[in-house]
């Protein structure tokens, strides 16, 4: 994987819902660690944009969809539990 | 001063209808209108079926009476749900999403999860949607799937209060289904259903057993806050309308007034015996073992309806429909012309396989599609094969009630156990308490002979003989004969038909006996009459001869004297 790919992350969160918050704590921790100038995270608030939300099939907050570089990824919680979590987004230790 | 209690300032709990035949009647109403409801039971016991009604139900009518819903799936995807809900005759494709919106709420299943999480999205789009479909009812399928997600049983009990606060902000009437494995449904020891307690108004509990291979589907209301609620579990199937609970007795129905109509029994003599025929709306029950003609006596019943007019209905579970009309054809029962014009529907019950309830229930479907007014199921000993005694036994019990309620006459057949040593103990299924008529065929062999007789043991409202006849089948049709007693013993077949010959013989008898002695009487008559003229002429005759004698004497004396010389005179003194 090239060192230089640009992380694209959508994240749902349910207003200031503590999972919410935790996630979003959780997620811009991992890309200061792992992705430092290579992230872009778009949050959503699905009761601001709830059309949105249903129209992704978000039913669980929070809820990261990696949207680059593929494969898509689908993750739902807090993103706590980092290794696992890493691994799966394609950060795992080289 | 004293103060007045005020009565709590609650409204009666408002229903909405399930559109559950049944169901809302044991929930006098339906679901609690507003409030959770949790249906609770093992997999395939009906729980999707039931919500699914419930939202279809609901979303029939007006604009200004439906009750428009979403269904949330967690568990099945909406097509498969849609596609399920097309074999129940439901037109989901018809009903536009505004009336009933499906939400495919399934976790992908290359879905991570890291942590916790909640149904902050699934919460809000639902809100959304609300705005728009002005949704009344909601359905969570399988909600248990989504729950087991969450790391621990704190976070359960949250999402449960989360969605229960949404519930109420919302005022929707809610289901939720999930599932419970064995006796959890039972006791409620399930951990979530327990976590759900306290958040619904009702819970119903769905069960699936089987018993003897036979399935049974039982249904239970275990709690309803605020209303009264039938506590008994009650059978339930899935027919072919979907979600079905065949009552025995509607709550608070009041009985229809019983008529005093007689309806012909096919066998005018039997008419005779039971005073003018069956009561129409009875129960008749025909007891007999096999071959006893019972299905003949029952033919008679349905061809007297269709001679009268009345709809009929002919359930054999015995043969096929041809073959009844066959066999009764045989013995002047022409059914057939009714069959073709749609008054007489046969009906063979063989291919039916399931509980009582299931043949209850096609039952009563086949008679309200039929429109009839008759009905008759031979033999209705069958069912007592199909699983449980007691269940057998509660379907009786509900086919009776049911046909009397809709004023239907029925007419069932019952096969007793030919080894059983007391045949008049009963039916199998006990209805002869039930019925309002019974007959008894039976046999008896007497002389190398097997004849039928018939009695019957009871009519209620009727005076009815009390004799033993004999059922004659024919070319011609059914009759009944009069039974001779001789010497304690009925006489029947050969022996009755030699006792009435040698009597008729007899009558003949006298009848010459007395014409004979009739004449002898008339001849003697005559011959006094002549007796009595002939000593009148000899009376007669004799009178004269004396007359005569006296003359000839004078003359004699009188010529003696002449010849004698005229002193004689002079002698005398």
């Amino acid at each position: 994987m090239s060192k230089a790919a640009l992380f694209r992350f959508r994240l749902f969160v349910a207003g200031d819902a503590l999972n919410s918050a935790q996630a979003l704590g959780n997620l811009a921790t991992l890309c200061r660690v792992h992705l430092p100038d290579r992230h872009e995270i778009e949050v959503v608030d699905v009761y601001a944009q709830p059309q949105r939300a249903l129209a992704e099939g978000i039913f669980m907050t929070p809820t990261l969809i990696k949207l680059a570089p593929l494969p898509l990824r689908r993750i739902v919680g807090t993103l706590a539990g980092t290794p696992a979590l890493l691994l799966s987004l394609g950060l795992g230790p080289p | 001063m004293k103060k007045k209690l005020r009565p709590l300032a609650s409204p009666a709990l408002a229903k909405a209808a399930a559109g559950i035949a049944g169901f809302d009647d044991i929930t006098d109403g339906g679901l609690p209108r507003g409030r959770c409801t949790v249906l609770a039971g093992g997999p395939g016991s009906g729980k999707t079926i039931f919500a699914l009604q419930f939202l279809v139900h609901g979303a029939q009518g007006t604009q200004a009476t439906a009750e428009p819903g979403i269904f949330v799936a967690f568990e099945e995807s909406a097509e498969r749900v849609q596609l399920n809900a097309g074999s129940f005759g439901w037109d989901l494709a018809g009903l536009s999403p505004k009336r009933l919106l499906f939400i495919d709420a399934r976790p992908p299943p290359e879905q991570l999860q890291a942590g916790d999480f909640d149904l902050g999205g699934l919460l809000a789009g639902l809100t959304a949607q609300l705005r728009v479909t002005k949704a009344r009812r909601i359905v969570f399928d399988a909600l248990d799937i989504v729950l087991a997600m969450l790391p621990d049983l704190a976070a359960q009990r949250r999402e449960i209060h989360r969605l229960h606060e949404w519930l109420l902000a919302q005022q929707l009437t809610a289901i939720i289904t999930a599932k419970s494995v064995g006796d959890e449904a039972a006791n409620g020891s399930a951990p979530l259903l327990s976590l759900m307690q306290f958040m619904v108004d009702c819970t119903v509990l769905l069960q699936h057993r089987v018993a003897l291979g036979v399935s049974q589907r039982n249904l239970r209301v275990q709690k309803y806050r605020g209303s009264g609620f039938d506590e008994n579990e009650a059978p339930f199937l899935i027919s072919r309308h979907g979600f079905e609970v065949p009552l025995a007795r509607v709550r608070g129905l009041v009985p229809s007034a019983p008529s005093s109509e007689r309806l012909s029994s096919g066998v005018a003599r039997l008419d005779t015996m039971l005073g003018g025929g069956y009561f129409r709306g009875a129960s008749v029950l025909v007891t007999g073992f096999s071959g006893t003609a019972k299905t003949t006596l029952a033919g008679a019943f349905a061809e007297a309806a269709c001679l009268r007019g009345d709809r009929t209905l002919f359930v054999s579970f015995d043969a096929d429909c041809s073959e009844v009309l066959r066999n009764l054809a045989s013995v002047g029962l022409r059914l057939q012309r009714f069959a073709r014009s749609g008054r007489l529907q046969m009906a063979s019950a063989r291919s039916i396989t399931g509980s009582a309830e299931t043949y209850l229930a096609r039952l009563k479907l086949l008679a309200t599609e039929h429109r009839s007014r008759c009905l008759v199921i031979d033999p209705v000993s069958t069912w007592a094969k199909s699983g449980e005694d007691l269940t057998a036994h509660s379907v009786a019990d509900r086919l009776m009630d049911w046909a009397k309620g809709e004023g239907i006459t029925l007419l069932c057949t019952s096969l007793l156990d030919e080894m059983s040593s007391r045949p008049e103990d009963g039916s199998p299924l006990q209805i002869s308490t039930l019925a309002d008529t019974w007959i008894h065929l039976s046999y008896l062999v007497q002389a190398g002979e097997r004849n039928r007789g018939l009695s019957i043991i009871k009519s209620r409202g009727t005076a009815h003989s009390n004799q033993v006849r004999e059922l004659i089948l024919s070319s011609t049709g059914v009759t009944l004969a009069d039974t001779y007693s001789a010497d304690g013993a009925v006489l029947m077949g050969t022996m009755r038909w030699e006792k009435e010959s040698s009597e008729r013989l007899a009558d003949e008898m006298a009848e010459l006996a007395e014409e004979l002695r009739r004449a002898r009487l008339a001849t003697e008559q005559a011959a006094l009459t002549q007796r009595a003229r002939a000593l009148d002429l000899e009376q007669t005759l004799l009178a004269g001869q004396a007359a005569s004698r006296l003359r000839v004497l004078e003359r004699r004396r009188e010529r003696l004297d002449q010849l004698r010389g005229a002193d004689v005179q002079t002698v005398k003194p």
